[in-house]
């Protein structure tokens, strides 16, 4: 068992007892909740006459059902399924005191985007959501699970979870990331060296100086998939990046408090004598941009990399795996994933929904139009974002360029509104999840990478190396130089 | 729900759901979710996978749009042709992706009372234990024979013993595993952690306030 790292630790400070079922019942620092996971919760919680037993603790917002054009936003909302899932929120929210960032606050959004930015999140932390990429939180050195509704039941009821500690899982992430290639590129090789299982019954600690080097919105991007390789937390130590972000946030105290606040944060960070499970090392000098080729995150390639043939493959369960995904996203063995044409980009979510991401991707799009061909979409992944983003004049660039200016949701990410893959489309995505009808439609196929080569992708009209719009200088890959490889 | 519900064994028909890796949002598609209620989640368990689209056209490329709800006939996924079964038979990292409590919900109310598995991934399988839904994980070999002679016994019956952690069909006793904290649970009945946590919110207020980031009330 590990010893002595920032997950032994903050479980320790959290811990309440030991239950009868050999569980530990863990106190939950940070609850967040939205409309789709919570109406069900909140209506258990009052069978039993409950109360929330931590008010203070619980912050609401809206993001999955989330209208992302303007006028329909409109209340009530056009969609009334939409509009029943908003007003029991609001509804629960209002009688039970708990805070809530709704449309007219100008700071909705996504949870796992809109807490980070407020301060909420902070290290040393237990964050729980009825969604499964509270993961994310761990960017800022705090333990952040996803629950299902019952569990949001006990936390609304009791401010706990039952909960069993995982083992540790340190993952080393040695070398430089080149021009062009970003943390989304990190997570995605991770995922592809320890696959969409490895990490059941693990926390990641990912560490190491490409890490390091990462600002927040980065190593947000990367914690926030650590579910997509099967471990349910992923984290990084805290350091003088994290302390530097949060200062200043509306929900992070000031002066002297703060100082106080921090070492605190500093007494959570795992020791030099800590103990892992387990020790992995990837090294990403030299690694290019990643494309999903198939119908889970794990079937993921560099782009110099040719689309591998299911006998490439050890075993015969990812061997079946790979005809599935061959056959859904029609590819070919050998194929380079340059040139796949693309129908449909999109720019978002609480991966890639942050202002560092849309300033990467308007750097790509800047004097440029996306094709004709395409249906872009950029989404910021909160209000505050948004702000933030028009502010900088990069509304402009997306709108110049072709793309639809949105406003904030999960979007087309799981399509739970109006955004949504039609038929067969094909989508260059910077969210999270590549499984089939994912984005609405059971036919459409998803293409995940960063949000650069989105960018990139929409001015194509399909999957291209996106440094070559980044940089004169950049190493580039071209599809010649895959198929050679595969020949 | 009652909390002191003691689940020792459940029994049925099998239904064998081939597969590595399914995801939530297979077993219960997201636009589904825009119900404040689990009551109707029995009815989109596998919507898409049970369904072929119009005509039956889903070899040749040829795939209709989701927006369309009359979303063509019911093919041959095991869930068409097992219908009454109540114990789910499947592959390894079963149940992974979103976190949404929908997707077993939805087989508990079409009928599942227990699963076995190669592997289940932690949310989900958390999500069974609070729904009180015994998950048993067994080899591979085990699980494909398993899953195998359903196919040739359609109304034969399977059993998961939760406290001896065994599942019996035919002749054939598998010797699973179930996760101690959820067979803990099951057998003695204490698998509402509502109410067993609740008990101890006076020791949950020691350790808040003992939390330098919890400002005092």
């Amino acid at each position: 068992m590990s010893e002595h790292t920032l997950y032994d630790t903050v479980w320790e400070n959290h811990k309440v007892t030991e239950l009868p079922n050999g569980q530990d019942q863990l106190f939950v620092g940070l609850h967040l909740i939205h409309e789709v996971t919570s109406p069900q919760a909140f209506a258990m919680l009052e069978e039993r006459e409950h109360e929330v037993a931590f008010p203070d603790r619980n912050f609401a917002t809206t993001d999955h059902i989330a209208p992302t054009e303007a006028e329909k936003r409109e209340r009530p909302l056009s969609d009334g399924e939409s509009e029943e899932m908003l007003s029991a929120l609001e509804r629960n929210v209002g009688e039970h005191g708990i805070t809530y960032f709704g449309f007219e606050s100008g700071k909705q959004g996504i949870t796992h985007v809109v807490a980070p930015e407020l301060g909420l999140t902070q290290p040393g932390m237990t964050v729980a959501c009825g969604d499964s990429h509270t993961a994310t939180h761990g960017a800022f050195g705090s333990i952040g699970v996803g629950v299902g509704t019952s569990q949001i039941r006990d936390i609304l009821a009791t401010g706990c979870i039952a909960a069993d500690k995982q083992q540790v899982r340190h993952i080393e992430v040695e070398g430089t990331l080149g021009e062009g290639v970003y943390a989304k590129d990190i997570i995605l090789k991770i995922i592809q060296k320890l696959g969409v299982d490895g990490g059941v019954g693990h926390v990641y600690e990912y560490g190491g100086p490409a890490i390091r080097e990462l600002e927040m919105e980065g190593r947000l991007a990367v914690c926030n998939m650590s579910i997509e390789g099967g471990a349910r937390a992923g984290y990084i130590n805290p350091d003088e990046t994290t302390y530097e972000y949060l200062r200043g946030r509306e929900y992070v105290p000031e002066g002297e408090a703060f100082e106080q606040r921090k070492e605190y944060w500093e007494s959570i960070k795992s020791g030099e004598d800590a103990v892992y499970d387990d020790v992995v090392t990837i090294d990403v000098d030299g690694m290019d941009p990643l494309v999903t080729w198939g119908i889970n995150p794990g079937q993921v390639i560099e782009l110099s990399e040719p689309v591998p043939a299911p006998e490439d493959f050890g075993a015969r369960t990812d061997r079946e795996a790979a005809e599935r995904a061959l056959e859904h996203m029609e590819l070919e063995p050998g194929q380079s994933m340059l040139g796949y044409n693309v129908d449909v980009a999109f720019l978002g979510t609480c991966t890639n929904g942050r202002v560092s991401d849309f300033e990467v991707a308007a750097e790509v799009l800047e004097d440029r139009q996306i094709s004709n061909d395409v249906r872009a979409l950029a989404v910021p992944g909160s209000e505050t974002v948004r702000e933030q983003c028009e502010q900088r004049g990069l509304d402009e660039v997306f709108i110049e360029a072709g793309f639809q200016w949105r406003r904030a949701g999960c979007s087309m990410c799981l399509a739970m509104n109006d955004d949504s893959l039609e038929g067969n489309e094909v989508c260059a995505s910077s969210s999270n999840r590549n499984f089939i009808g994912r984005q609405g439609s059971k036919g459409g196929r998803t293409v995940l990478m960063s949000p650069a080569m989105v960018a990139a992708a929409a001015v194509e009209g399909e999957v291209t190396d996106a440094r070559r719009f980044l940089s004169d200088d950049a190493r580039t890959v071209s599809p010649t130089d895959v198929e050679e490889v595969a020949d | 729900m009652s909390e002191d519900q003691h689940i020792t064994e459940v029994a049925g028909t099998g239904v064998p759901i081939p597969g590595d890796d399914i995801d939530t949002d297979q077993i219960l598609p997201a636009r589904f979710m825009k119900e404040v209620t689990f009551d109707n989640m029995a009815e989109y368990l596998f919507y898409d996978a049970r369904r072929d689209d119009d005509g039956g056209e889903r070899s040749d490329g040829s795939r209709a749009s989701s927006d369309d709800e009359s979303d063509g006939e019911f093919n041959d996924h095991p869930l068409n042709r097992f219908e009454g079964a109540s114990i789910a038979v499947v592959n390894t990292n079963f149940g992974c992706g979103s976190s949404r409590e929908h997707a077993p919900q939805a087989m508990m109310r079409w009928g599942v009372d227990g699963v076995v598995g190669e592997s289940f991934a932690e949310i989900f399988a958390d999500n069974c234990k609070s729904l009180g839904i015994p998950a048993i994980t067994a080899g591979h070999e085990d699980v494909v024979a398993l899953q195998e002679w359903i196919e040739a016994n359609p109304d034969g019956e399977v059993e998961i013993d939760v406290e001896k952690e065994t599942v019996t069909y035919g002749e054939t006793v598998i010797h699973g595993e179930v996760d101690d904290a959820m067979q803990e649970a099951l057998v003695d009945g204490i698998w509402d952690t509502t109410a067993l946590m609740y008990s101890n919110l006076s020791k949950v207020e020691r350790t808040a306030a003992e939390l330098p980031y919890i400002e005092a009330a």
